[in-house]
Formats: structure tokens, sequence, C-alpha cells
């Protein structure tokens, strides 16, 4: 099972762990893209934990429009811990939509200056 | 609790656009229950602006403290160490906790992060509404605790009006008739007979119409 090399894993022991704060910080510190790879709904082992992190990750979208990085960058996918294929495919994905989008506005700012 | 909502990042982001060095203040009162302005909150507002500015190529310096609450001058005090070193102040707290820390710190400019909303309740997680409209003559023991003032659009005493139907509020099908209400409830606790009782006018001055308001125990003063 391959998938891109620029995908770098942060194992949280539920999506439902995963706050707004956490997902900002990933992109004030140079992400191009974030996803949230969570168990598929309904079969969360907290309940409710990656529905959540759906929210979350809904709000988080808005507050990147806000600050002119791009709701697109951030995404939730749903798989279980048995889809590795469906993993890969989901990591080359948002590796494709990051590329298309380019760097981080932030990281772009950076190297001009 | 006193309900705030956070203004748009824009907004905050153009109050300090000159500036480089900014002190955000959180409460831990009202503004971390209704999520607005806590800790959590400016951390997230930190991050934001931080990224804002970064995008515009024009770094900033963000210190983020967040105090046990802005309307009592002794937890303010505890920024008086550092207060002066920064620009600007953004406070996340309501408006009385902004205008607190501004009469507290003369030489600072303190800018307000909230839209401060209402005095009320939180109905479920993530949802909050208005309650008490603080007029200053708690009518509750008459309307069988639900307040006319601030469930009824119009403040009626004596209602409900005519817009009331299937008990909405003619301003919104999503608004419950604060009369409708108090009907109910009346009903429910078999006080019917008081709401065969006139409210008399309301004398108002004990609400805002009577200007800026204070209260003052003798018996607690220093």
């Amino acid at each position: 099972m391959n998938y891109p090399p620029n995908v770098k894993i942060i194992k949280v022991p539920c999506t439902g762990k995963v706050d707004v704060i956490h997902l900002l910080q990933a992109f004030e510190r140079g992400a191009d893209g974030v996803y949230i790879a969570g168990c598929l709904e309904g079969d969360c082992h907290f309940l409710r934990g990656n529905l959540r992190a759906k929210k979350r990750m809904e709000y988080t979208k808005r507050l990147l429009d806000e600050i002119g990085i791009g709701g697109e960058r951030l995404q939730m996918y749903n798989m279980s811990a048995a889809q590795g294929p469906r993993f890969a495919e989901v990591a080359r994905e948002m590796t494709e939509r990051i590329m298309t989008l380019g760097p981080n506005p932030i990281r772009a700012k950076n190297r001009e200056s | 609790m006193i309900v705030a909502e956070r203004k748009p990042l824009e907004q905050i982001s153009s109050m300090i656009e000159s500036n480089s060095k900014v002190l955000i203040v959180g409460c831990g009162e009202c503004v971390t229950v209704c999520s607005a302005g806590g800790k959590k909150e400016v951390d997230i507002l930190a991050s934001a602006l931080n990224m804002i500015r970064s995008k515009e190529g024009k770094p900033i310096e963000i210190r983020q403290e967040t105090l046990e609450r802005q309307c009592d001058a002794e937890y303010l005090e505890q920024l008086r160490g550092f207060i002066g070193e920064y620009e600007v102040v953004i406070s996340m707290a309501c408006g009385a906790g902004v205008q607190f820390m501004a009469e507290k710190y003369k030489n600072s400019l303190v800018l307000p992060a909230l839209n401060t909303k209402f005095i009320g309740v939180t109905e479920e997680q993530g949802v909050w509404s208005e309650r008490c409209h603080a007029c200053g003559d708690c009518k509750l023991h008459l309307t069988g605790g639900v307040c006319p003032i601030a469930r009824c659009s119009k403040s009626l005493l004596n209602g409900p009006c005519g817009g009331s139907t299937n008990g909405k509020c003619e301003i919104s099908p999503e608004v419950v008739c604060g009369w409708q209400l108090i009907i109910e409830r009346l009903s429910d606790l078999g006080q019917l007979e008081k709401y065969e009782e006139i409210i008399p006018i309301n004398d108002w001055s004990t609400n805002r119409d009577g200007g800026p308001r204070k209260v003052v125990r003798e018996d607690l003063r220093l």
C-alpha cells in the first residue's frame, strides 16, 4: 500500500479529540492542507466523536475562509481501520487537491520575504 | 449569563492593521461559558490573526492572557506589569469588561473582539437565548416565571397582542409568543387568575430610560 510521502500522520485517540485550534495551528505552522481521517459515521467507539469532528471541521473551514487561507484546504474523510487501500486513495486525492491549490499562502509569503 | 459572539475576523484585524504588538485578553466568566471569549477562543483568535498578518507579510507579536474575569479590578490588576508593552489590547470580554479595562488602563488602547448580545441561558450545547432585559423591576412573580419584557417582542405587560398566531410571534414563526408561554405556564401552575389581573403601566425609569444605572450597598463598602 503506497501513499504520498508528504502526508504526515498525527495520531489521536479519536477524531472527537480534534479541536479547532489543532487544525488552525497546523496551518499556522505551514501545512498546505489538513485532513481528518475518522471512523465511518455510526461506527464511532465513543458514539459521536467523528460527528463532533465533522462539525468542528466545518466551523474551521469557515474560519480558514475568513482568514484567507481557504476552507478547501481542510477536509474530513471517513474510513474504517480495515480500509487500507481507501486510506491510500484519500491521501492521493487530498495531495492532488492541495497540489492544485498550491502552497499555503502563509508559507508562500514567507518564501517571498 | 451575558451572551456574546465574536466579531468577524476581518473587523478585528482591521482594528489592529497598523499595530504589530498586540495583547489579547480573554475572560473566564460568561463569555467562556458561551464559547465567545474564553481561553480557547483567545487561542483561536491569536492563531487566526497570526495567519492573517503572516499572509499579508506583516507579522505580528501576540501575547495571550485569560483573566478570571474582566469586570473586577483585582483581576485586571494582573495585567499591570506588562500591558504597557503592547500597542493595543484586544479584550474578549463583554462590553463591561472592555470598558472596565479601558478605565483601569488609561494609556492603553483597548479594543472589543466581541459583540455583546444579551442576558440569556444555554438552551442546549451551542444554543443560547435571551431571557432578561435587566429592566430593574422584576415581574416574574406575576407572570408564571416567564418574562413579558424579554420574551414578548413588544415587551407588553398585558398580552398577547393580535400578532400572536398558533403560539408564535408575528415577527417570525421561529419566535414563540411570550404571552402564550405565560398563559400556558400560569395554567400549568393553576394560577390563571393572575392573568386576569391587569399589570399597571410600567415605570421604565428603572430600565435604561432612567440613564446609566448603579447599585450601591453601603454595608459592603470599605
